[in-house]
């Protein structure tokens, strides 16, 4: 097959039921470019891609290789006509070694012996392009960085010329992505044609070429990267000129709320997955804890919620001890939680939106008498949080999962902070979600600190972090690598926290 | 002494054989990310199907054919219902086993107490079936037997080292990633599934051609069940079938020999499950659920495209 001196795709639309998620989309990227896509989470650029990479079907337009127009029906297609994709998610069986994931769909690999075969080839590639890989290790042993390494060399053991970049960072701490930043500019000088999506701005300026805003499935601009700036971008990205304007007034922090000391907390994998944490978070403040996901965050905050045990340490709330206390009292004693995965554990999807507001707290007196709920002021609670949270429903008489993540996360705020907690743990609570949604609820945190609240702030986004936080903590491999207060910090210093230097 | 060892060694193998095609069959199926609770149901039309066809033709092996012939059948009623219509496949799975069960024994009915008119001989294989002991209960056994085995280290070269192997058990971990690697899901399951059935099917001949020589009604006595029990026992690995399937074959011999002794058969009857639940629970113990090696997406349904 003819290598892909260049690929277009043209007039492109695809509609989910009457949703747009891509109107009319035409481009073209030539061999040894880098093309960034840049748009908000659901303007359509994974959409895009993923009919380039035929994992979905256009409803209109073709795609075009080197002006010839070819017909995909299937990942197996595009892969043969040297199109690749590294998907957000990695796609990549756990249970398996990396020589195994790598020789599944690679046509060349032997019928017998397929995964040795194989482990010869990736080293040779690894070599020419400086990736180190393990061919021997199960993929649930690597780091995300390890796991996109594998995805990339999957690709080019295939052949790849063109290959596809779902927002690549995202899982990966600062250094990791200019390692990745590094291959990717080889690869190009190579020949490869890289199509890079991402909603970061700094990112795609550092590494694209040219770069193409999308919004509402629509192209609204193309650029090259020297003729425009971070400002241009952003207001073609959102439509409108400020993003994010915070104005943070200073508060003095008042009491000691919650006092973590010493904590050692057992992993699903692993013995420690929080190696003796400390830290003490105070009312008025949020306090902000960033670090690439997996590095023991997520226990955490379900020891802190009452959903995991400990295996050493304590934690205190206003003095009291709530050590592996259960869930239930650790949620009376004035903990709130917006859990990391809003939809497995912040709601029940087929409970209609008026139960959902209740969770927790159905057996408050108000909510209920003996073992009778009352649904009138269940109800009637259900309407104000919808009304005062901006949730756009057609009625709290919907199940809950017929709303959007953004007004389901409106919905798992406003129930969590109508209870008036002491400590609201939020864990991740803008991610995925649009501009307008996240704005919206990093205004409500700001707001809480103002009216008393302390919270406790995880998230990967060093942007969301450096808005709203007052003292910001980095964890790396279950510790914490430093504690600064925002205004001391710089991004530099936390992304070479993160990568696990202490301060 | 020495002829009670060989009989009781002998009547294991042949008691184990009918378990270990049928789990083979289990572990295509679930390794694909299915899973098949009829297996009782299929080895019961098996049965039948290799009985009547027997009788008729007066060929064994025309018998065993057909018994394949209508496991594959019958389990692709099972593959429509869980791959193409995505249905939920406990119920699907119970339900195959209620039809193969009653239709069996719909289709059997006149064929209860009859005799088989002809036997599959034993194969002898020379020079070593003259080897004192082993020879006697290893090399001079029916073909089921040997097929069996052969069935056996086939698939377990096929799982574990071979392309298809890969790419049957990926999809049975994640269909979306090899759905993106260019496999056709459905495609790799129905496969799965319907060598499941066939070979479900060859042991429900097994049973009624070897084992009991003759038709009767709950012939398969909740052997399909034991199975299910087995396919966890082995871990999904084909060559730890072997061991599940002669250990719990062994127990059906000693019910017979034990009871004389006082020991009482249902006791017996237990084991299988019981020693189900001991590997079950000793995987629970050791670190990690990794350890039980089951399936990540068995009895998920698959949807293209979605995440």
């Amino acid at each position: 097959m003819k290598k892909i001196e260049k690929l277009e795709m043209v007039e492109i639309s695809k509609y989910f039921h009457t949703t747009r998620a891509n109107y009319k989309v035409s481009f073209s990227i030539e061999s040894g470019e880098i093309l960034g896509l840049l748009g908000e989470n659901g303007a359509g650029k994974t959409t895009l891609m993923n009919i380039l990479y035929s994992l979905i079907q256009s409803d209109e337009g073709e795609i075009r290789i080197n002006g010839e127009t070819v017909r995909l029906h299937s990942p197996k297609d595009a892969i043969q006509r040297g199109i690749g994709m590294v998907h957000q998610h990695f796609m990549l069986i756990q249970n398996h070694t990396v020589a195994e994931n790598i020789a599944l769909g690679f046509e060349e690999a032997p019928f017998f012996f397929p995964a040795g075969h194989v482990a010869k080839k990736i080293e040779e590639f690894s070599r020419i392009y400086g990736l180190k890989v393990n061919t021997q290790e199960k993929i649930w042993q690597l780091s995300a960085g390890e796991q996109q390494r594998v995805e990339i060399v999957k690709a080019l053991i295939r052949g790849v010329d063109l290959l596809i970049l779902d927002e690549p960072t995202s899982v990966l701490t600062p250094q990791e992505s200019k390692e990745l930043f590094s291959i990717l500019r080889r690869m190009a000088g190579n020949g490869h044609s890289i199509i890079f999506i991402s909603h970061k701005l700094e990112e795609i300026l550092s590494i694209c070429d040219r770069v193409l805003v999308l919004r509402r499935g629509e192209i609204v601009g193309a650029s090259s990267v020297q003729s425009t700036d971070k400002r241009k971008l952003a207001r073609m990205m959102v439509g409108r000129d400020i993003i994010f304007d915070f104005e943070k007034e200073h508060i003095e922090r008042g009491p000691l709320i919650l006092e973590v000391k010493e904590l050692i907390v057992p992993g699903d994998r692993t013995e420690r997955a929080v190696k003796g944490v400390s830290f003490k978070v105070y009312k008025n403040e949020i306090f902000g804890i960033a670090g690439v996901s997996g590095n023991g965050q997520r226990e955490l905050i379900e020891v802190i919620t009452g959903l995991r045990r400990a295996s050493g340490g304590s934690i205190l709330i206003n003095g009291k001890d709530i050590t592996n206390a259960s869930a239930r009292l650790v949620s009376d004693q004035g903990i709130s939680h917006v859990p990391e995965e809003r939809i497995k554990f912040g709601i029940v999807p087929n409970l209609f939106i008026y139960e959902n507001t209740v969770l927790k707290r159905h057996h408050n007196k108000r909510f209920s008498k003996m073992l009778f709920l009352n649904y009138q002021t269940i109800k009637s609670h259900a309407e104000s949080i919808v009304k005062d949270f901006q949730v756009t429903a057609p009625s709290i008489n919907t199940p809950i999962k017929n709303l959007s993540g953004g007004n389901i996360q409106k919905l798992i705020l406003g129930r969590e902070i109508t209870g008036e907690p002491t400590l609201l743990v939020a864990a991740h609570p803008t991610y995925g979600l649009d501009v307008g949604a996240t704005e919206y609820i990093r205004r409500q945190l700001l707001e809480r600190r103002g009216k008393g609240i302390a919270v406790l702030l995880i998230s990967e986004d060093l942007e969301e972090i450096f808005e709203l936080c007052d003292r910001i903590a980095v964890m790396f491999e279950g510790e914490i690598m430093g504690i600064l207060p925002t205004q001391e910090a710089n991004i530099e210093d936390i992304g070479l926290m993160m990568a696990g230097s202490r301060k | 002494m020495d002829s009670i060892l060989i009989s009781v060694l002998n009547r294991t193998l042949v008691a184990g054989t009918p378990l270990l095609l049928a789990t083979l069959g289990e572990i295509i199926t679930e390794r694909s990310g299915i899973l098949n609770l009829g297996i009782e149901g299929m080895m019961a039309v098996g049965a039948v199907a290799g009985f009547i066809v027997t009788l008729a033709t007066g060929s064994p092996w025309l018998g065993m054919a057909s018994a394949i012939l209508a496991g594959i059948l019958i389990s692709a009623i099972h593959a429509f219902v869980s791959i193409s219509l995505k249905a939920n496949q406990v119920v699907s799975g119970l339900a195959l086993t209620m039809l193969g069960l009653g239709g069996a024994s719909l289709f059997g009915r006149p064929f209860i107490g009859r005799p088989l008119p002809v036997k599959m001989a034993p194969f002898r294989i020379p020079i070593l079936a003259d080897i004192p002991l082993v020879g006697k209960v290893l090399f001079n056994q029916d073909p089921f037997f040997y097929l069996s085995l052969i069935l056996g280290v086939l698939l377990w070269v096929l799982l574990s080292r071979t392309r298809w192997g890969i790419q049957i058990r990926s999809v049975g971990e994640n269909p979306a990633a090899s759905e993106a690697q260019g496999l056709n899901i459905s495609t790799v399951r129905y496969i799965c599934v319907l060598i499941g059935g066939g070979l479900a099917g060859m042991a429900g001949a097994h049973l009624s051609l070897i084992y009991s020589k003759s038709w009767t009604e709950g012939l398969t006595g909740g052997r399909g069940w034991i199975v299910i029990a087995l396919t966890i026992f082995a871990l999904w690995n084909p060559l730890r079938a072997f061991l599940g399937a002669y250990l719990f074959g062994c127990i059906f011999v000693l019910q017979y020999i034990l009871q004389p002794i006082g020991i009482p058969p249902n006791l017996l009857g237990m084991m299988p499950y019981l020693a189900t639940l001991a590997v079950l629970f000793a995987g629970g113990l050791k670190k990690g659920r990794r350890y039980l090696h089951a399936p990540a997406m068995l009895g998920e349904p698959y949807t293209k495209g979605e995440r």
